[in-house]
Order: C-alpha cells, then sequence, then structure tokens
C-alpha cells in the first residue's frame, strides 16, 4: 500500500515540477525579451505581457494534474483508501503526458513569444498574429493534458 | 453581414475651398483619398511638403511645452484612465478655441523658455559645486591662495600626491637640497591622496626652495582666488542658493501653467490635424482656378456628402461603383456580430470577392470561447467588468470599444456554459456549506449542480469529449459551406461540389461508420448507430473519395497528372483528423478553468471554520480567482483565436483585402467630428 501511494504521490510531483520548469524557462526567457522592449516602448507593456504569460499555462496544467492525482488517491479531499501498487503505476504513467510536453513545450513557446515579443515591439499591430504563432506549440500540451485527464478519469473508474 | 459597397468619388471645386474641403472631410472621416493622377498642361501638383513639416514642428512644440507642466505638477490619472478615450468638441467649441492658437504658441514658447533657464540655472549650480569640491581641502588657510610676497618673504602654495606631514617635507627638502633652510612649512590639510602646504620662506632662498620642493613633487594649483578659501567656498555657496531660489521661482512658474495644459494639447491636436491636411494637398491636382481630388466612400454616405459639399462649397461631385482590386474593405455587421471584426481584421481583411464572415464566426467565436472558459461566476465577472466600463467611459476609441463588448458576449457565453457544467466559481457554493454552514448545500441547477453534466466526473470527460468533436465537425462544415456560397456566387455551383461537398460527405460517413463500430461506443456510453449506418457511411465516404480523386486536381489537363494530384488531395483527409482532434482544446481548457477554481476553493478552506479560517478563504479565494480568471482568459481567448485562424479560415479564408481607412481626425487628446 505505501509504495502505491508513493507512486502516485510521485506522479503527482513529476507533473507540476517538469511542467514548472519548463514554464519557468519559458516565462524567463519571454521576460528578459519583454523588459528589454519596455525600455523603449512602455506603451506596449499589455500587449509583451500576454505574450510573455503564454508559456505560463504548462505549468499550470501540470499542477491540474497532480491535483487530480492528489485527490485520486485521496490525499488531499480525504478518503485515502488503499492504493496498490499497480494503480499507483499507473497514476505515475498518467503523470508523464503532461510532464514531458509540458516542459518541452513551454521551453519552445518560450522562444516563440521571445520572436513575438519582438514583432510587436517594431509593428504592434500584428499583435493578433504575434499571438497565434507560440499558441500553436501549445497544442501539443494541450493534447497531453488531455490524455493526461483521461487516463486518470480512466484509473479511477477502474476501481483497482 | 456584409461588405459596404464602395463607391468612387470625384469631387472638382473651386481652388479656394481646397483646404476648407480637405478640413470637412477630416472631421467627416468618411472618404479614403486617394492620390489624383492627373498631371498635364492644365493641371499641376502643390508641393505643400514644407508647411507639413512646420507644422509638425508646432505639433512638437506643444508637446513638449505639455511634457514640461506634466514634469513639474502631477497629473491625476485613475487606473482606467486608459479607457476615457478622447474629449468629444463639436466643431462651434473647436472653432473657439482655435483662436486662442497666439495664446498658446506664446505660452508654449514661454515654457520652453523657462525651462531652458532651469537647464541653464542647474549647470551652473554643477560648477560652482565643483569650484567648492576643489576649494575645500584649503579651507583651513586663512589667507588668499596667491598672497605672493612681502619685502623680505616669499609664499608657495602647493599640493603633494600622497600623504606627508610637516616633518616629511623638512625631511624630504633636506635630501634634495641640504643648504635650503630659512623657511617654514605649514600642512593644510592632508590625506591619502594629497597634501595642502603653505610654505613661507626668506626671499633669497625662493628659488633653490622651489627647484628641491618640485624634485619631491609639489604641484601648484591650477586657479587661485584672490579671497581667502573659506571666504570664497562661503560666497559660492550663496551663488548656489541664488540660483536654487531662481529654479524654485521657475518651477512655481511653470506649475502655474498648469490650468492651460488643456489648451497645449489642443493646439497639439490642432497642428497635427493642420499637418495631416497639407499632407493630403499632395493627393490633390490643382488648375489655375479649380482642383480635383478623388477617392472611395461607403455608397451610404456618399449622397449625404454630395448634398453637403455642393451647399457649402458649390463642389461638383461625381459618384460611381467602384470595382477592381485595390477597392478597400469596410465590414458591416449586426451589434451582436461586428465586435468580432477585430478578430477577423487581426488576421486579414476580406478580398472584394467573398463573403464576410464575421457573423458565423462570431456565433462559434463566442460559443468556443464560452465552453473554454466555462465558469458561470467568471463569465458574469467579465460581461460586468465590460459592461460596466462601456457605460462609463462613453468617448472610448472604437477599437476599445469593439474589443470590451466582444469580451462582454464571451462573458455572456461563459455564464452560459458555466451554468451547463454546473461550475460557479469552480465549486464555491459547495465548499462555503460544507466547511462554514456545516450542510450540504442546497440544490440550485447550475450553480451546486450541472444543467446538463459535469465534465469533471465519471463518463464526463469523455462525452465533453465527443461533444468537442461535433462543435468542432459542425465549425469546419460552416467553414466548407462557406466556401460554397463563394463559388456559387462567383458561379462556380459545380466546384462547390467538388470542394466542399466532396470532404462533407467522406467527413460525415466516416463519422457514421466510425460510430456504428464497436470501438467508440465505450467511449460513448454504450451508444451506437445502427450497422445499417456502417454501410451508409462506407458509401458517402465512398463517393465523396471519388469525387475528390477525380475533380479536386481539375487544373491539371494531364489525366494521369491530374489524378495523382486528386490521389495527394485526398491524403489531406489526414488534416481533417487533425483539424477534429484539435477541437479536444475546448474541453481541456474547460477542464483547466474548473479544476484549477477548485483547487482554489480547496485551498482557501484548510483551515476550517473559524475566524481564521474565513479570513484565509477570503484571500484565497479573490486571489486565487483573480488569477485564474486572467490566466484562462488569456487561453481561452488565444485558442479561440487559434481555432478560427486555423482550423476555420483554413477551409476558405482567402483574405488578402485592403482595410478602409477613411481620411480622419488621427489625434490624441480630443476628437473634433461632424457628423454628415
Amino acid at each position: 500500500m505505501e509504495l502505491g501511494l508513493f507512486l502516485a504521490v510521485l506522479g503527482a510531483a513529476i507533473a507540476t515540477f517538469l511542467a514548472g520548469i519548463g514554464s519557468s524557462i519559458g516565462v524567463g526567457k519571454a521576460g528578459i525579451a519583454a523588459a528589454g522592449v519596455l525600455a523603449e516602448e512602455p506603451s506596449l507593456f499589455s500587449k509583451v505581457l500576454i505574450l510573455m504569460l503564454l508559456p505560463a499555462t504548462q505549468g499550470i496544467y501540470g499542477l491540474l494534474v497532480a491535483f487530480l492525482i492528489l485527490q485520486g488517491v485521496g490525499v488531499i479531499g480525504g478518503g485515502a483508501g488503499e492504493v496498490s501498487n499497480l494503480e499507483g503505476l499507473l497514476y505515475l504513467a498518467a503523470s508523464l503526458p503532461i510532464a514531458a510536453s509540458g516542459l518541452f513545450s513551454a521551453i519552445h513557446q518560450g522562444k516563440c513569444s521571445v520572436a513575438g515579443i519582438h514583432t510587436v515591439a517594431k509593428k504592434p499591430d500584428t499583435m493578433g498574429k504575434a499571438l497565434i504563432i507560440p499558441a500553436m506549440v501549445e497544442t501539443y500540451a494541450i493534447l497531453a493534458l488531455l490524455i493526461s485527464i483521461l487516463a486518470i478519469n480512466g484509473i479511477g473508474a477502474l476501481g483497482l | 453581414m456584409a461588405i459596404v459597397k464602395m463607391q468612387r468619388i470625384s469631387i472638382y471645386a473651386l481652388s479656394k475651398y481646397s483646404k476648407d474641403v480637405l478640413e470637412t472631410l477630416q472631421r467627416l472621416g468618411v472618404m479614403e483619398i486617394e492620390n489624383v493622377g492627373i498631371e498635364d498642361s492644365v493641371f499641376y501638383k502643390t508641393d505643400s511638403s514644407s508647411y507639413s513639416t512646420s507644422y509638425m514642428r508646432s505639433a512638437s512644440l506643444m508637446t513638449q511645452a505639455a511634457d514640461i507642466i506634466c514634469e513639474y505638477v502631477k497629473e491625476k490619472k485613475g487606473l482606467l484612465s486608459s479607457l476615457e478615450g478622447r474629449t468629444p468638441l463639436t466643431a462651434e467649441e473647436y472653432e473657439e478655441i482655435a483662436q486662442k492658437n497666439p495664446e498658446a504658441l506664446d505660452l508654449a514658447y514661454k515654457l520652453s523658455g523657462y525651462k531652458k533657464k532651469i537647464t541653464e540655472n542647474k549647470a551652473k549650480i554643477i560648477a560652482y559645486q565643483s569650484r567648492i569640491d576643489a576649494l575645500l581641502p584649503w579651507k583651513r588657510l586663512d589667507v588668499p591662495m596667491n598672497i605672493g610676497a612681502t619685502n623680505s618673504s616669499k609664499v608657495i602654495v602647493g599640493t603633494f600626491p600622497e600623504e606627508l606631514s610637516e616633518e616629511d617635507i623638512r625631511l624630504k627638502v633636506a635630501e634634495v637640497s641640504p643648504e635650503t633652510e630659512l623657511f617654514d612649512v605649514e600642512v593644510v590639510s592632508a590625506d591619502t591622496n594629497q597634501t595642502c602646504v603653505f610654505v613661507v620662506c626668506y626671499k633669497g632662498v625662493y628659488d633653490e626652495l622651489m627647484t628641491a620642493l618640485r624634485k619631491i613633487g609639489l604641484i601648484l594649483p591650477s586657479s587661485s582666488t584672490p579671497n581667502n578659501p573659506a571666504q570664497e567656498i562661503k560666497t559660492l555657496e550663496s551663488k548656489i542658493k541664488k540660483k536654487q531660489e531662481r529654479i524654485a521661482e521657475l518651477e512655481k512658474a511653470i506649475a502655474s501653467c498648469q490650468g492651460q495644459l488643456s489648451l497645449l494639447r489642443f493646439f497639439e491636436d490642432y497642428y497635427v490635424m493642420k499637418a495631416e491636411r497639407y499632407a493630403q494637398l499632395d493627393n490633390v491636382s490643382y488648375s489655375p482656378h479649380t482642383f480635383v481630388m478623388t477617392g472611395f466612400i461607403p455608397e451610404t454616405d456618399s449622397e449625404k456628402l454630395k448634398k453637403l459639399l455642393f451647399e457649402r462649397f458649390g463642389a461638383e461631385v461625381e459618384l460611381e461603383d467602384a470595382e477592381g482590386e485595390d477597392v478597400p474593405v469596410l465590414l458591416k455587421n449586426n451589434a451582436f456580430a461586428a465586435p468580432a471584426e477585430g478578430v477577423l481584421l487581426s488576421y486579414s481583411a476580406p478580398s472584394r470577392f467573398e463573403l464576410d464572415p464575421t457573423a458565423i464566426m462570431a456565433i462559434f467565436y463566442y460559443i468556443f470561447f464560452g465552453m473554454m472558459f466555462s465558469d458561470a461566476g467568471y463569465g458574469l465577472v467579465m460581461s460586468l467588468a465590460c459592461g460596466l466600463a462601456l457605460l462609463k467611459f462613453k468617448n472610448m476609441e472604437a477599437g476599445l470599444k469593439r474589443s470590451l463588448k466582444m469580451f462582454f458576449f464571451c462573458g455572456l457565453s461563459t455564464t452560459f456554459w458555466g451554468l451547463m457544467f454546473g461550475s460557479f466559481f469552480g465549486d464555491a457554493v459547495s465548499v462555503i456549506f460544507n466547511t462554514f454552514i456545516g450542510t450540504s448545500p442546497p440544490v440550485i441547477p447550475g450553480i451546486t449542480t450541472p444543467i446538463w453534466f459535469n465534465p469533471t466526473v465519471g463518463s464526463g470527460p469523455t462525452t465533453l469529449l465527443m461533444f468537442s468533436f461535433l462543435f468542432g465537425i459542425i465549425h469546419l462544415f460552416a467553414g466548407l459551406t462557406l466556401q460554397a456560397v463563394n463559388y456559387i456566387r462567383q458561379g462556380n455551383f459545380i466546384y462547390a461540389v467538388y470542394d466542399d461537398l466532396s470532404w462533407i460527405l467522406v467527413v460525415t460517413g466516416a463519422v457514421f461508420a466510425l460510430l456504428s463500430t464497436d470501438m467508440l461506443s465505450g467511449m460513448m456510453n454504450g451508444f451506437k448507430l445502427p450497422a445499417v449506418f456502417l454501410t451508409i457511411g462506407g458509401i458517402m465516404a465512398g463517393v465523396g473519395a471519388v469525387i475528390i480523386l477525380i475533380f479536386s486536381g481539375r487544373e491539371s489537363k494531364n489525366p494521369l497528372k491530374r489524378l495523382l494530384k486528386g490521389a495527394y488531395n485526398l491524403y489531406g483527409a489526414t488534416s481533417y483528423l487533425s483539424d477534429i482532434l484539435s477541437y479536444s482544446r475546448l474541453l481541456a481548457l474547460g477542464l483547466a478553468t474548473g479544476v484549477v477554481a477548485g483547487v482554489f476553493n480547496q485551498l482557501g478552506s484548510m483551515m476550517g471554520n473559524s475566524v481564521v479560517g474565513i479570513i484565509l478563504f477570503v484571500v484565497v479565494f479573490i486571489i486565487g480567482h483573480l488569477l485564474n480568471i486572467g490566466i484562462n482568459a488569456l487561453g481561452a481567448y488565444v485558442h479561440t483565436n487559434r481555432l478560427q485562424f486555423v482550423e476555420f479560415f483554413g477551409k476558405f479564408y482567402t483574405g488578402g483585402g485592403r482595410d478602409f481607412k477613411p481620411y480622419a481626425v488621427n489625434t490624441k487628446h480630443y476628437n473634433i467630428k461632424e457628423d454628415i
């Protein structure tokens, strides 16, 4: 029982910190570019802020998956039941899509955000297009999130 | 839902009216002026760039003057001042203020004069200060530094670049020139970098003492004063004080002009408008007594403008329907769809030959945004915030107004979907009842229980996933239908069958076939179409595929090439698969909002039912939900745009039209507008 619980919590931890690392790097990169633009054009603050925040979502997806896992095994919300080794392993596996996808997509989305911030600095009118390009990268984080959520939901329903 | 019909307009009038006509057009803001290409023996162009530049200079003079005032007077600006927009002025008010032109110019020159004086005074203060700094080591010296000589003695004042005591100096002098005596050294000040000394000597030994002192490193001061240093420092300090008083006076004088700030702002706009008018003169052709200008105008305004120009200036106006590639595009939609025009235009304006898809797009836009944000509480917050801002700030800029209206509708849709899924600030009501009241929450449909189903529990996610795909397919089909309508409008009915109906058949057929097998029934709660749909679906998909195979490569004459092209296009079915899967973000982002909201509610309720617990809950509730609203509204906005731009527009939209940009008042602070 203890091992199963540990594996589940490990899954929650991996989802949170890997996606979180990705978002930190992505937002960090974009933040550096944003600060540079603001030195020249303070009026663009709201626009560069939006672009800068785009890679922040992966971290939240990781948090979300972690929360669902912790809730599934009863660490939060109470009602902690038996967690079999298999169930724990399954939760660990379910956390992997968002952990890995979140890590890499946030980093690369951050790079696109940096480019978008440069675009907006030169042509503020192109905001709509500059937003869409980083959003393309996020698609894969969303797909991973979806599979993680569906998997967690399915594991809960298995009643192991 | 339409592209406004444009007319080409030509205006002919007497030359003396040309500037007045331009001013009227500028205030009306209905006509886009294009360059008249007429230049011959009768018609000629004027070069007005020098006027334009000089007015721009006046405008920047006004801006600088206003900036000077703002530098010394804090302007009261609210948090929401960016929503306020420009102050509207009627033509009469405008004319009245415009009379004050000389006053404004005087004021602007006066202000820049003040500023210049302040800068000069500040520079002087710095110069005085550095002289004081140089004199400070000499402060203890109570005679002037250039005191020189008496009948039998001479004085040397100077510095050594090191720290020395009187003994040190005497020893060093003795080393270099042992015979020299009859002198006295006094150290005025000493630190590690320099030692200031005052030396008195007998006239006769002056030369040899001087040589000796130079050898051991004496440096004579570069400048000296007739007064003794302490006195000099005092004089300089009083001078600085005077300058500071002068600066304070000047600053006060500048601050007293605060009331005239609006005047300066007005004339900044006045000169910008004037400069732009003169810039437009380049597009006008003159003959000795008349002028001509041409451009584009929406049909709805053209007759009114014609009448107005004839009445005021006796101008002759010719109108004809505009055709061709370079005609600008203006969209007109009802109040529900118009706010989404901004999204369309941020992609591209439609070309003149296609339908304006704004109305169709707006419906999907609001629905998808609502599904991704999907919380009744968040939707209400968003709609209320946008609605209140729209009510409070009447003069808001058009673009901002449009966005806020769009988010208002998005908020309503969000509220709707929130009620459907039973999410109101996540599960806030249940948490409050369970934690602080201790009873199970009452059943309020939409707020504690979902009206439709809860997408976070049980089979909820898979059900919503299926519906997301269904909405996606409807969205894609809407795009294909719009392309079909465009083909039919251009008289290519058969193309609509080849390119659009064919894909609708393939996709529908595939969906029917899939739903009648066991593959998906597990995800659909056992829902399964009768087996006959497998045949029907297969036939539909087959017919569609054959049409695509044979006709989609129709541009190629070579039959083999045509078939190969058709086969390649049929391979595009994979892109339909990825397009449809892309709509799974409707589910994922919707869940993200709800679950994160739940996380904050749970965090807030952790301290249980106590005073501290309630305070914690309120704090976490406000901060957490604001954060969640911010990040998820951004996500919903970006991904709704993506679904429109990539999946929807990809099916039919060519775009590439030129946005109608009427010649209008383009100012920062005041909006001078006449209505037709």
